[in-house]
């Protein structure tokens, strides 16, 4: 279930660097979605109970588990807040993005 | 050669003692007529013990090509098969399971598609799916059918074809009827057919993203690719057929088979049963002194261009019969054969024949109206370009 913080991905420059139809090992992420945001969430990690809900709802996979909290990469992040909804303790929110 | 025995079968019986020789893993099985003869078989086949498979029964058309693919996926050798509304029904997963590039064979019998309602014979149900992505291959008797299916894996499972295969057989006029079938031992076919090694597969201890989407810097070369991997089918096909040859004597001659064509003035172009009818119309013109042929086109996609264009760069009239219409236009095996012709040096005058359309009798007498037309159009009288064979009513035409 660990998963590591996003890959980098590296751009193909030939067909053959295209995998045989749309399959590929996991953990990479290909289209950075921060430019949908308008808001973006912060994790309160000081009372993260690391149960993981954010982690294994987010549905861009932008969400990495480190030692003992996780972290949103937000490059990747589209600013959906499924992962407010989830956090049982409530302890993430949505923020304005400039602010 | 490998010993043979000789099965007296039905077409839909064929297919599934190919799929058996096949050692195919999965089958994913929603019946339809005239396909569910096929899955009958394979089930009594998997009860008495003769065929170790997974047979899932699923809801509908569209549960059984998706569980054909997550079994595909796999790693297994699946099979499920189809016909009509059916096949219509999956249209969206036949898409799916190319651009997933997933090795699925998948029997079709052809059949009209509603409204009027209808069981019987013709292709527009498969015709109108020539852009899924499917290698699609027309079968002319039972034993093509069953060659077919065992070559369809073969072609299939190629790592650079992994593409999937629909084997078409004409609703009833092949499905229902019983022909003698040469069935090569396992032992043989084993020999032929290894089993399936998939690059690619769901696999614990190598997890992949399966199936993922694509946003437009990267899905077009997705689609290259498929199309590469379907003209890299062309000489697979060849290379599979030579040795389904050297294996068990029979050959179909590839993507196209052409009779009585090499000094033919008038081509007729047929695909799927229609052509042992037309073939015997053809010997019984040869024998009044005419200069007719037969070009059975085997495979629709890949489509054989050159290999059409070859064979009728002689002819001086050229007919295409359509079990098909694309309405407001002419049949799509006529569209195509006629974009084939295009590259070749003297373009003779083509005429389309829309015959057999939900499942009206296509005899020897029609064929032989057809080469009349021929005869007119290559004497330069006015021809209709599309013309319905055998209405039974008068029109204001």
């Amino acid at each position: 279930m660990r998963r590591p913080p996003v890959r980098e991905y590296p751009r193909p420059n030939h067909i053959r660097d295209y995998p045989c139809g749309p399959h590929f090992q996991a953990g990479y992420i290909v289209d950075k979605a921060a430019g949908w945001r308008l808001e973006r969430p912060v994790i309160d990690v000081r009372q993260c109970i690391n149960c993981l809900r954010c982690y294994l709802a987010c549905p861009e996979g932008a969400i990495a588990r480190q030692a003992n909290k996780v972290e949103v990469d937000l490059e990747f992040c589209k600013g959906c807040g499924i992962c407010v909804h989830e956090c049982p303790k409530d302890l993430i929110h949505m923020t304005a993005e400039g602010t | 050669m490998m010993k043979q025995q000789k099965y007296f079968v039905s077409g839909n019986e064929a297919v599934a003692l190919g799929v058996q020789r096949s050692r195919t893993q999965v089958v994913t099985a929603y019946p339809i007529t005239p396909q569910t003869v096929a899955m009958e078989r394979l089930s009594e086949m998997v009860a008495d013990g003769e065929l170790r498979t997974e047979f899932m029964l699923v809801e509908s058309e569209h549960s059984a090509l998706s569980a054909a693919m997550g079994a595909s996926a796999m790693g297994t050798r699946t099979f499920t098969a189809t016909s009509s509304q059916g096949l219509l029904y999956m249209a969206e997963c036949l898409h799916y399971a190319s651009g997933g590039r997933w090795p699925i064979v998948m029997m079709n019998a052809n059949r009209s598609v509603a409204l009027p309602w209808s069981i019987f014979g013709d292709q527009r149900d498969s015709l109108s799916l020539l852009d899924s992505g499917w290698i699609q291959v027309y079968v002319e008797d039972a034993q093509e059918a069953f060659d077919m299916i065992i070559q369809a894996f073969a072609i299939a499972e190629d790592e650079q074809v992994l593409t999937p295969v629909m084997v078409n057989l004409d609703g009833f006029t092949l499905t229902h009827t019983y022909e003698p079938v040469f069935v090569p031992t396992q032992e043989a076919v084993d020999a032929f057919l290894p089993p399936y090694q998939a690059p690619v597969k769901m696999d614990l201890d190598r997890p992949l993203n399966m199936a993922f989407s694509s946003t437009p810097p990267n899905n077009m070369e997705f689609k290259y690719q498929q199309h590469q991997a379907m003209e890299a089918a062309r000489p697979v096909i060849a290379q599979v057929e030579q040795a389904f040859h050297a294996h068990f004597g029979r050959a179909y001659g590839g993507l196209i088979d052409a009779y009585r064509c090499d000094d033919a003035e008038r081509i007729l172009v047929t695909v799927g049963t229609v052509t042992g009818t037309a073939r015997q119309a053809v010997d019984q013109l040869r024998e009044q002194g005419q200069k007719v042929g037969l070009l059975k086109i085997r495979f629709m996609r890949p489509f054989p261009h050159e290999e059409v264009a070859r064979a009728l760069r002689h002819a001086r009239a050229v007919g295409v019969l359509d079990r098909d219409i694309s309405f407001g236009y002419e049949g799509t095996v006529f569209t195509n054969v006629n974009s084939a012709l295009i590259g070749n040096k003297v373009v003779p005058p083509a005429l389309n024949f829309i015959a057999g359309l939900g499942g009206r009798d296509i005899g020897v007498e029609d064929i032989e109206k057809m080469f009349e037309r021929l005869a007119a159009a290559m004497d330069g009288k006015a021809a209709k370009r599309v013309e319905f064979i055998h209405l039974g009513v008068a029109t204001d035409e």
